[in-house]
């Protein structure tokens, strides 16, 4: 097939988007493990900075990786049965309590942080513990689980997938976990990976709610930047991707397994 | 096939339903349906047919003073999963998240059935519905002919007490519709179940049922045998629902109905009617002295083996016959037609 200079002048943008894209993070990479950014490569490569992250700030990977999968377990627990009440009853009520799921997204994060200060940072243990961090996550992660869970259960016909299986027999709650679950599953994945990236990535509301002893990887980042050397900042960006990159891929696995078959596939 | 269900008879009295909107569904309706009989709820959309199979059910619970009774045993409060009543939907709703064969198995996998008798009753059904090749095929891999055998199969299973069928043919297309339906027949009579059938087709209701219970706005307007219904309709309603009726205006006098096209010899004429009504082949063209009634041909559809023409008598709307003759017909020429007596029926 031919290609004209149409489709050459298309493709060289495209190349240069993705460059522009992509060169910011190879460079933070490589400046992680260069022994002197200001010299550049020439000066040699080594993973002394990314040694330093991990004696530094490997709390706050571990509080990281912690409250981002406890924050998944709270959305899965909170926003699946949301999503599905929401779905069952289609009315004016649940439409506006639907928009008003969305109003942690839309105030900023500063607002929400400072107003759960207010109101509960008087709470001695609670404002001093990862809990009140992972509040805050929740609150602000739970309607992308709910969106995400609420369209898949709006696209399928799922009155009628529970009349089906009630009519054989099932009970509500085996509907629940044979039925309504695994036909959401698309949705669940995808509102988990949601949840994950956002929660582990936070940073703006986390920044006033930690406390010097709850410090989360984005505000040990940022705290790195700040006052440290660059090379150890961008160190701990490489550590940061290192960490997510495996997450996410484990969930998108997860969500792929196919549950285990109850009649042999050989008739 | 080894099916030792002992068929249900299901009774429902006064049940009415209005919807939480205040919408009156279904006036208060008795209803007995024998063991072993095929009933069909026939009606068009809005006149409470689907609602009452959904009572039967157990998907909606009749007003207060409604009683649905399962041989004499009343199941009023019972929801749908303690009746162990078979259940088929217009849309199949089969669980996309399982395989065939895991659809099918999927009501005894509830029952606790032992894998083996689960696997074989699953092995049955599909041998039964002869779709023993889509055993591991996904739902959405199936045409909607293959999806609603599936859901048959699912339904039959658990050996339930009846099978309720909620327009199950209406989404698909006209020639599997037909096939389908014989084979629903077949198995229906074959196993003997009490079955309640719920569609808006005549064809469908006249086909199928041991009895039609015809519906108009949410109450009872005939319960028959097909043949009852269709030879004596009980309404205007169901006369006209049910077939083609041509109805022609006119009174009674010396033995016929006389209308402003000619006259019918009608000896038992009942003397009050204004309207006698007949089926398209109670009528025949004929010649001179021969014919009851002249009048002038409005439409003509050629169908090939017969051709369908709309006679232009004088009445509200023309009389529709087909005959087999070869001949062709214009539109305006003026035909002789012959009313067989046995026909006519007046209301």
């Amino acid at each position: 097939m031919k290609r004209g200079p149409a489709f050459y002048a298309q493709l060289g943008f495209t190349l240069f988007v993705c460059a522009f894209l992509i060169a910011p993070v190879i460079l933070s990479i490589l400046a992680g493990v260069t022994v002197n950014y200001q010299s550049g490569v020439q000066s040699g490569f080594t993973l002394r900075w990314v040694y330093a992250v991990w004696d530094g700030y490997r709390d706050t990977i571990f509080l990281s990786i912690g409250i981002s999968l406890a924050c998944l377990a709270g959305t899965l627990i909170l926003g699946i049965p949301a999503a599905y009440a929401l779905a069952k009853r289609q009315n004016a009520f649940s439409r506006a309590l639907e928009e008003l799921l969305v109003m942690p997204v839309a105030v900023p994060g500063l607002a929400t942080a400072l107003a759960l200060i207010v109101t509960y940072g008087g709470v001695g243990g609670f404002r001093t513990s990862w809990v009140f961090i992972l509040v805050g996550h929740i609150l602000f992660t739970l309607p992308f689980m709910v969106r995400s869970v609420l369209a898949v259960l709006s696209a399928i016909d799922l009155k009628t997938l529970e009349e089906g299986a009630a009519s054989l027999g099932a009970t509500f709650w085996q509907r629940f976990f044979h039925v309504v679950l695994p036909n959401c599953r698309g949705g669940i994945l995808a509102g988990s990976l949601m949840v994950v990236t956002l929660s582990m990535g936070e940073f703006n509301m986390t920044w006033l709610l930690h406390t010097p002893l709850t410090k989360t990887l984005p505000v040990g980042l940022a705290d790195a930047y700040a006052s440290l050397r660059l090379e150890i900042g961008s160190a701990y960006t490489l550590v940061f991707f290192l960490m997510i990159v495996p997450l996410l891929v484990a969930l998108q696995w997860l969500g792929q397994a196919r549950p285990t078959k109850f009649v042999a596939e050989d008739e | 096939m080894t099916e030792t269900m002992k068929p249900l008879a299901i009774t429902l009295t006064g049940c009415a339903k209005t919807f939480a909107d205040g919408t009156k569904a279904l006036e208060p309706l008795d209803l007995a349906i024998n063991a072993g009989e095929t009933v069909v709820l026939l009606g068009p959309s809005g006149c409470g047919k689907t609602t009452t199979l959904r009572i039967i059910a157990g998907l909606e619970q009749p007003d207060a003073g409604g009683k649905v009774m399962f041989d004499g045993e009343g199941v009023t409060p019972l929801s749908i999963e303690k009746r162990n009543v078979g259940m088929v939907f217009q849309s199949y709703a089969l669980f996309p998240n399982m395989s065939v064969a895991e659809n099918i198995g999927y009501g005894l996998r509830l029952r606790k059935t032992p894998t083996e008798a689960l696997r074989a009753r699953v092995g049955e059904m599909l041998a039964m519905m002869r779709i023993e090749k889509l055993a591991d095929r996904r739902i959405d891999q199936l045409s909607g002919g293959q999806r609603q055998r599936v859901a048959l199969a699912r339904a039959l299973a658990v050996r339930p007490r009846a099978l309720l069928l909620d327009e199950p043919l209406t989404a698909l297309d006209a020639k599997l519709r037909d096939a389908l339906r014989i084979e629903i027949d077949e198995l229906l009579r074959r196993l003997g179940i009490t079955a309640v059938y719920v569609t808006h087709d005549q064809a469908e209701a006249m086909a199928l049922g041991d009895r039609i219970v015809v519906m108009e706005h949410g109450k009872v307007a005939q319960i028959g045998t097909p043949r009852d219904i269709y030879q004596r309709p009980a309404t205007l309603f169901v006369a006209d629902f049910i077939g083609t009726m041509n109805r022609v205006q006119g009174r009674v006098a010396n033995g016929g109905f006389v209308t402003a096209a000619g006259t019918i010899p009608w000896a038992g004429a009942p003397a009050h009617i204004t309207e006698a009504m007949f089926r398209p082949q109670d009528i025949s063209l004929a010649e001179g002295g021969d014919a009851h009634l002249r009048g002038t041909i409005a439409a003509a559809f050629f169908l090939g083996d017969r051709t369908r023409l709309a006679v232009n008598v004088g009445g509200e709307k023309p009389l529709i016959l087909e005959t087999g003759t070869r001949r062709d017909f214009k539109h305006g020429e003026t035909v002789g037609l012959r009313i067989d007596p046995h026909g006519l029926l007046s209301l």
